[in-house]
C-alpha cells in the first residue's frame, strides 16, 4: 500500500502547490511540538539526573523507586489471584463443557459402532427388559463406562462418568464419579455417583434446580437409564448412610433401583453435602435409539 | 513500573493504549491455556465426597 501512494506522488499529491499556507502552518506547527517534547523530555531528564545526586530540590521527573516497583508488583499479584479464581469457578467450567460433551458424544457414537457387532445380551427372552435392564460389571478405576443427561440442565449438558470417586485421579480431571461400593446402573439398590458444584467442570452445578419428576438419564454402552427425580437432602460430609442400598436405612435390603447425586454445598464450600435422589423409570436398548427426550443430546454432536 | 513501561512504548497515545491491550489479552490467553491449569495442581483439593473416600 505504502509503495503504491509513493508511486503517485506521495502525500505531497494531497496538498497542491496552489496552497501555500496550508503547508507553511502545519509543518512547522508539527516540528516544533515535536521539538518542543523532544527538548522538555532531555531539559527533564538532566535535571532530574543532575539533583538526585545533590538533592537540592525534589526532581520533577518521575522516578523508579523500589516501594513503588513493589506496591505494582502486589497489585499485579492481586489481580492474577483474582483472575484465578475466576478462571477456576467459573470460566473454566464454561470452558470445558463443551468439550466434555464432545468427548461424551463421541464415546457414544463408539458405542454405536460397538453395538452393530452382535454382543451376548443377558437380558432373558420374556422379561421386559424396559423394567429389568442388563447390569454391567464395574470396570477399573477411573475409566469412563457411563455418560450423564440432564434435560433439567440444557441438551447441552452431557458428562463421562467414569469409576472411582478418587480426587486426583477422577473428579478433578474433570469426571463425574461413580462411588465403588455402590451398585451399577439399573440394578436394584442404589447407583451413586459424585462431582463437583464449581470448578473442574462443575457438573452438578445446578442440581438444586432440578425438580420432582425431572427425568435423568444414565448412558450406557447398553443403552439409556431412565430416572426420575425424586428429592433433595442435605447431610453432613460423613453422611455416608446415602450410599446404603436404601438410604440412611443401613443393612435394609433393596428393592428398588436408585440414582443418587452427591456433590457439595453451598456453593464454593465443602461445609455440607447436597444430595439428590432419582428412582428408575425404565430401560431403553441402544438398538432402539435414545430417548426422545435427550435425542438432541445424543446426537447434537453427530 | 508502569509508569516506565508507558513512557518506554512508542508512537501516541492510542498506539500505546492498542499495544498494552494486545499484550494484556495474549498475556490474558496465555495464563487460561497453560499457567492457571498448571498452577491449579498447588491448590488444595477439595473433597467432595461423602465419607473418607480416600
Amino acid at each position: 500500500m505504502a509503495q503504491g501512494r509513493d508511486d503517485h506522488g506521495g502525500i505531497e499529491d494531497l496538498f497542491p502547490g496552489d496552497e501555500p499556507a496550508h503547508d507553511a502552518t502545519t509543518a512547522p506547527s508539527t516540528v516544533s511540538s515535536a521539538g518542543s517534547d523532544g527538548a522538555a523530555d532531555d531539559v527533564a531528564d538532566a535535571p532530574a539526573a543532575s539533583t538526585s545526586s545533590t538533592g537540592k530540590r525534589p526532581a520533577k521527573k518521575r522516578r523508579i523507586s523500589v516501594v513503588g516497583v513493589a506496591g505494582e508488583l502486589l497489585i499485579t499479584a492481586g489481580v492474577l489471584v483474582l483472575m484465578f479464581l475466576g478462571w477456576q469457578l467459573w470460566l473454566d467450567d464454561q470452558l470445558s463443557a463443551p468439550r466434555l460433551k464432545n468427548e461424551a458424544t463421541g464415546l457414544s457414537q463408539q458405542w454405536d459402532k460397538e453395538a452393530q457387532k452382535p454382543t451376548a445380551t443377558p437380558s432373558q427372552p420374556g422379561t421386559d427388559v424396559s423394567q429389568n435392564p442388563p447390569v454391567q460389571t464395574a470396570p477399573k478405576n477411573a475409566e469412563r463406562f457411563a455418560l450423564l443427561a440432564i434435560p433439567r440442565f440444557g441438551t447441552d449438558f452431557y458428562r463421562p462418568i467414569a469409576e472411582g470417586v478418587g480426587v486426583q485421579d477422577v473428579l478433578n480431571k474433570y469426571e463425574v464419579g461413580h462411588y465403588p461400593s455402590t451398585q451399577m446402573p439399573g440394578d436394584v439398590g442404589n447407583f451413586v455417583i459424585a462431582s463437583h458444584r464449581s470448578a473442574y467442570g462443575g457438573a452438578l452445578h445446578r442440581i438444586h434446580e432440578l425438580e420432582v419428576g425431572d427425568h435423568i438419564f444414565i448412558e450406557t454402552q447398553d443403552g439409556w437409564y431412565q430416572y426420575s427425580f425424586r428429592n433433595l437432602e442435605y447431610v453432613k460430609p460423613t453422611g455416608v448412610g446415602v450410599l446404603d442400598p436404601v438410604p440412611q436405612q443401613d443393612g435394609v435390603a433393596a428393592t428398588q433401583r436408585l440414582l443418587t447425586l452427591t456433590t457439595c454445598n453451598p456453593f464454593y464450600s465443602t461445609a455440607e453435602r447436597i444430595i439428590g435422589y432419582s428412582v428408575f423409570d425404565k430401560f431403553t436398548p441402544r438398538a432402539d435409539g435414545p430417548p426422545k427426550e435427550i435425542a438432541a443430546t445424543v446426537n447434537g454432536g453427530s | 513500573m508502569y509508569a516506565a513501561l508507558w513512557r518506554v512504548l512508542p508512537g501516541p497515545w492510542w498506539v500505546r493504549v492498542l499495544i498494552l491491550v494486545v499484550v494484556f489479552a495474549a498475556i490474558t490467553v496465555a495464563l487460561i491455556m497453560w499457567v492457571f491449569p498448571w498452577f491449579d495442581q498447588f491448590v488444595a483439593p477439595q473433597d467432595v465426597t461423602v465419607g473418607d473416600q480416600q
